[in-house]
Order: C-alpha cells, then structure tokens, then sequence
C-alpha cells in the first residue's frame, strides 16, 4: 500500500451529509475492469454538466484552488452506500491523500486505507468548523500520521484516532497481503482445528 | 463462562491471530466474487503473484451488470459490460474458482443464490466485495462487505482483518399487521435512527417479529443492516432456518449434519449476553415504510408526509434535507400516498425472493397496472424465477402489465443497461434511493415489494393495506 507519514496540503470542503459511493463515482462511469482511470470521473454528476459534459462552474472542486486540494473536509457518513473501490480510486487519482469527516461508511473507510488515502475522524463540531474555514480557499492543514494529528493554523490541533496496526501499515507502506502471509502457519494452524470442528465448512 | 452475545461467538471462533489494539485476524469461510468487482480483485492477486489459498471455498457469480431480457449474452446494453464479464470468466477459471455462469441454473443475485445454495451457513463468515453481502446475516452467517483489494486478501489468505465490533441489539417488538414486512422494519428502523445509526455495530436482530419472518424475509430484513451505517447484522438460526438450510446443493452433507446443527444450536446469545448498544421497534403499531428523499434514513409511514427542514437540528442536516427536497422535487408537509409514480420495480438482492414475488403476485391478480406506468420484476435468481414460473406467477405479473425478466440485479443501479426510460419517479423494491442510482434524475422511493405492487395499480404511491 501507499506509504503516508505527513501531509501538508489545502482543504476543500464538502460538507453534506451522507455523500454516497454512488455519487463519488457513478456506476454508470465504471466502463472497465481496471484500477486506473477514475480522477476526472469523480463526482462525475456533480462536477460536469450535460450536454457536453462541461464542468459546473458551481462544484467545489472545479473552482481553483480546490482543483489542487489534497484534503477533502466532508460531511457525516461519507462514503456510505455501495462498496465499490473505484470510489477510493477515484479519490485517490483526483489527488486528495485525506478525507476529514464525522463518520465514513465502514466499506470505504476500509478501502482508504488500502490506498493510500488517509480517512481521519474527528468530532462534528470540529468538522464544521474546518469546512466552514476550507471556504476560503486559503485552509492548510498539516496531517501527521505518526503523532496522530491534525494542525490548523493559528496553533490548534486535533487528535484523531487510528489503530496501531493500520497506522503501522501505512506508515510504512507494507503490502498487507504480505504481512497476513507472514502469519501463514497460524492460518494452516487454524484451518487443520478447523477442519476436524466444522468439517461442512470444507466438504464443498 | 462469560455470557456471549451471538456476535462474539461466531467472532471469537474465527480469530486466527490477535493482532493488538483490538485489531483480529478473522478466517474467512467463503468468499464470493462478482463481475463487477471481481476483476479487479483476481487481476491484483494476480499481478502481485499471489495464488488463491482455498479455490474450493470461493465462488463466482455473474449477476451485476449483465441483460435480464431473454436471449442474453455476455454483450451487454451497458457499455463494455462483456470485458467485466469475459475477464472475469477467465480469471476464475485460471484461479481454479467455481462459476455460476449466465446458463447456469445455479446462477443469481449474488446475496440470493448464496443462502439458496446452503454455501452460506449460520455461524459461518461470508465476505464478497459487494456492500450487501450483509444479507446473508438473514440465516445467521456472519457477513460483510469489503473492497475489491480486501477481496484479493480475502482469496489469498482466506483472512482479513478486522476490528471487534461494538455490539447492538435491535428488538422488534409485537407481530406485523398485514400488508406490513420485513422491508417496512427495517426501512422504520434506519427512518427513525438515521443512515449512520449503526455505525461501528455488529447487530443482532431479534424479538418477536422476528422469529415470525420466515429465512427470506430475515434476508431482506439484514440486507440493509448497511443502509443503516452498521457493519453487519444478522438473525441468530432457530428451528425455521435448520428446516430451511436442509437439503440445500452445498448445506452439510447427511455424515456432518447433526454435528453442524449442534454447532448451530449453540450459537443464539446468552440470556445475559452484554450489548453495547440496545434499540427497538414496536412492530404492532407499524405502518408500511416510503423513503421521501436521498437517504434511506429518509423513510416515514406511508400515511406520513415529507419532512420540513426548518426542523432540522442544525444548518448541515438542513442543507441536506433541502437539497434532498430539490432533487425529489417535493414539499416539505407533501403527503406521501397519492403521489404519482411512473415506474415501478420489483427485484434486486433485498426483494427479489420467492416469497417476495408469491405476495406482490397475490395483490396483483386480477388488476392492472395503470396506464403510463412502466413496471417490471426481476427474479432474485434462476431457480427463483423456475419456481415462479412453476406456480404462473409469471403470468400473473403479465396479465397485469409487468415484464418479466431474467435474474440479475438490474434497476436496482443504473449502470447503462436496464433501464425506465423517460420515467423519473420509481417506486422500487431496492435498497437504495440515492441521487442518480436508478439513472440520471431519476427519483427513487424505496418501500416493500406489496408497496410496489399496490402503486404500480394506482399510479401513485399506494398502501397496500387500502386493497
């Protein structure tokens, strides 16, 4: 996976509440079978109009500087809906490393990861009020990943929380599949006790 | 011993390694793929060199993006439709993995056909790239939706980590008055609790509603555990779901049969199990369920009307309301019922099931849908679609002015393919209502298959109680 330690970027904000997978990448934008291709298709509905497809003039993300934004300051339950990864891709590809928010959908929380993007939650309060300044189109935000916090201008900082072995994993940017089949005889442990208690789960 | 809620106890016979700050390496018992995103996961696990761990414990389906008119092939209405299809064909069959292909009999919704094949088993874990795989929570398995890459750690490790859930307990209190179902609980449920109600929980649904619903019904009842912001959620097996896994093509065979119904057995939670969070529905007194807007946290009774932001608790909920007001094109104070509809769908992995159909069918017998209405019902699988067949159900529908397709998951998400034409309000039997799910300025209210039938006949959103 993508290796994140710190981060020193411009936020943008999209504060609505409950901004679906749907919404992030339309499945009617999935046309292949790859992992590459989906950062000019984010927010595809919201960000372009028809016929023409020419970007709205009024989504966020179309107005510079938010163009080059690399922190996205979002809504509560961000990234609920559908678990489709492409939306984490196409997150990713648009160039933002870190999504703020109240809650994420637990499916796209997890695909974050997996990609190099840093989902950090901290409290709504806080939230709202790092979008209302994101505004502006002046906001840096520092993100370190090793202290666990986010710094905003005029001294303040937020902690956020992350457990050990995920920030492990993205500080150091491990192949996750790598690290589980360094476990591979607990595993062959499990499946032979398995094996003999629950011998359906293995006659398919 | 420690009291165990339902949840720890599958959790706890899955932990394969602890791996600190709450964080277990759980076994995976089966992993189901689909072509939508498959691909991607079989494509990385294989340019990363990794080799499938346990071939006979992962099962593919072709059930998201393909045609549901008769005659279908791997070429799609949705545009490049047959690469996802072609390519996952083939990679699973390098992989060494099990396909229900379009002509197989076995072939279906992903979160249908897994139950309806016994592969799906209580106290088993499930995970499939696809947010849905919490159906399956219906029989009592432990399942849940992840990514395209976690599919790909899920294939090579037959593991994935995972945190321990919080715990919650929803009771469904009381018996369903007629014309009300599992669809209006769970639709009242994330309606009165909000979209992230759930968040970071693993559910348990109980109560005496509950152990009324037959296993399908349980199905719809967990399918939108992830609508409402959880991480899964699922029915603890009693004797209704033993009778109903019996005999299944995949179910334990006769030599392991008493030894898994033992296991079964042992897994509903202690009395005094301890639960993080503790909620409840009063069923008696419930109403069929109509979404209004873009979440489905939107869902009143049907005899409701649409909300007035000015009550929102703050400026964003506000914002959102009114934004969800726009896309809907509605009034805060509209009653729901009377609203006209110009399309109305049945199917997909929440409503798609035998039983699902038998009911719209009963209510749709001998009427008509009204003129301009398109409607259509997409059977939840193959074999579902045979047994509908076997009983006329098709001719039901038929006569009253629906087609009938082949299975798959169809409106339940626009993707290019099926589609309502120049129709923008839908009354759907699917899960989700989101802004452009079911195409582009479409608005979706989502409701019980009843809910569907009953307004595809009016023309409007109807109870199905008034028929």
């Amino acid at each position: 996976m993508e290796q994140f330690v710190r981060l020193k970027a411009l936020a943008a904000p999209l504060m609505r509440p409950n901004v679906d997978t749907d919404v992030i990448i339309p499945s009617l934008e999935i046309t292949s079978p790859s992992r590459e291709g989906f950062g000019e298709k984010l927010f595809a509905s919201w960000r372009y109009v028809e016929p023409g497809r020419k970007p709205n003039p009024d989504f966020v993300l179309n107005r510079a500087p938010f163009d080059r934004a690399q922190i996205l300051v979002a809504g509560e339950n961000f990234g609920c809906g559908s678990s489709r990864e492409m939306a984490v891709w196409a997150i990713r590809q648009f160039g933002f490393r870190c999504v703020i928010a109240p809650s994420f959908g637990a499916i796209f929380e997890s695909n974050c990861y997996r990609n190099g993007v840093l989902p950090v939650v901290l409290p709504k309060a806080e939230v709202e009020a790092l979008g209302r300044e994101a505004e502006s189109g002046t906001l840096e935000l520092e993100i370190d990943l090793e202290t666990c916090t986010v710094s905003a201008p005029g001294g303040r900082t937020f902690r956020f929380e992350i457990a050990k072995p995920k920030r492990e994993m993205m500080l150091a940017g491990l192949d996750a599949i790598g690290v589980t089949l360094k476990r591979r005889d607990a595993i062959l442990a499990f499946q032979t006790r398995d094996r003999a208690a629950r011998p359906w789960i293995w006659s398919v | 011993m420690t009291p165990r809620s339902i949840i720890e106890k599958i959790w706890d016979a899955h932990v394969v390694a602890e791996l600190g700050d709450g964080q277990s390496l759980l076994h995976v018992d089966r992993v189901f793929l689909h072509e939508r995103t498959g691909p991607q996961a079989l494509a990385g696990l294989a340019a990363a060199g990794h080799a499938v761990a346990n071939p006979a414990l992962v099962f593919g389906v072709i059930d998201h993006i393909v045609d549901t008119e008769p005659g279908r092939s791997d070429r799609t209405r949705f545009k490049g439709g047959d690469e996802f299809i072609r390519t996952f064909r083939d990679l699973t069959r390098r992989a060494g993995i099990r396909l229900f292909d379009l002509d197989d009999p076995r072939q279906g919704i992903v979160h249908v056909i897994s139950p309806e094949q016994g592969i799906a088993l209580p106290g088993c874990t499930l995970v499939c790239p696809d947010s849905h795989t919490c159906t399956v929570g219906g029989i009592g398995a432990l399942a849940w939706g992840i990514g395209s890459t976690e599919g790909e750690h899920a294939v090579a490790t037959q593991t994935l980590v995972r945190p321990r859930p919080k715990s919650m307990y929803v009771d469904f209190r009381g018996r369903l008055a007629s014309g009300v179902t599992a669809k209006d609980m769970i639709l009242a449920l994330i309606g009165r609790y909000g979209a992230a109600g759930g968040r970071n929980h693993a559910i348990e649904f109980g109560g005496e509603a509950v152990r009324a619903l037959g296993v399908e019904a349980r199905l719809t009842l967990c399918n939108m555990t992830v609508e409402f912001g959880a991480w899964t959620g699922l029915v603890a097996p009693d004797d209704t779901t033993i009778e109903w896994v019996s005999g299944r093509p995949f179910a334990p065979r006769a030599e392991h049969w008493d030894a898994a119904v033992a296991h079964w057995r042992a897994l509903p939670s202690d009395a005094d199990a301890r639960w993080d969070a503790h909620l409840d529905i009063d069923c008696a007194s419930l109403a069929p369920q109509v979404t209004w807007g873009t979440s489905p946290g939107h869902a009143v009774g049907i005899d409701g009307v649409v909300p007035d932001p000015a009550a929102a608790p703050d400026a964003a909920a506000r914002a959102g309301l009114e934004r969800a007001l726009a896309y809907m094109d509605l009034k805060p104070g509209q009653p729901l019922l009377g609203l006209p509809i110009e399309a109305a769908f049945i199917g997909s992995c929440t409503n798609s099931r035998l039983s699902d159909l038998r009911a719209a069918a009963d209510l749709l017998r001998g009427r008509r849908v009204a003129p301009g209405v398109k409607a259509l019902v997409v059977p939840g699988s193959t074999s579902v679609k045979k047994a509908a067949e076997a009983e006329g159900l098709d001719h039901v529908f038929r006569a009253a002015g629906f087609e009938w397709r082949e299975s798959g998951c169809s409106l339940c998400f626009y993707s290019g393919g099926d589609s309502f034409g120049a129709a923008r309000r839908t009354i759907t039997s699917t899960n989700r209502n989101f802004e452009g799910r079911q195409g582009p300025g479409v608005r979706s209210h989502l409701a019980s298959p009843l809910t569907v039938a009953a307004s595809a006949v009016a023309g409007r959103i109807a109870d199905p109680r008034s028929l």
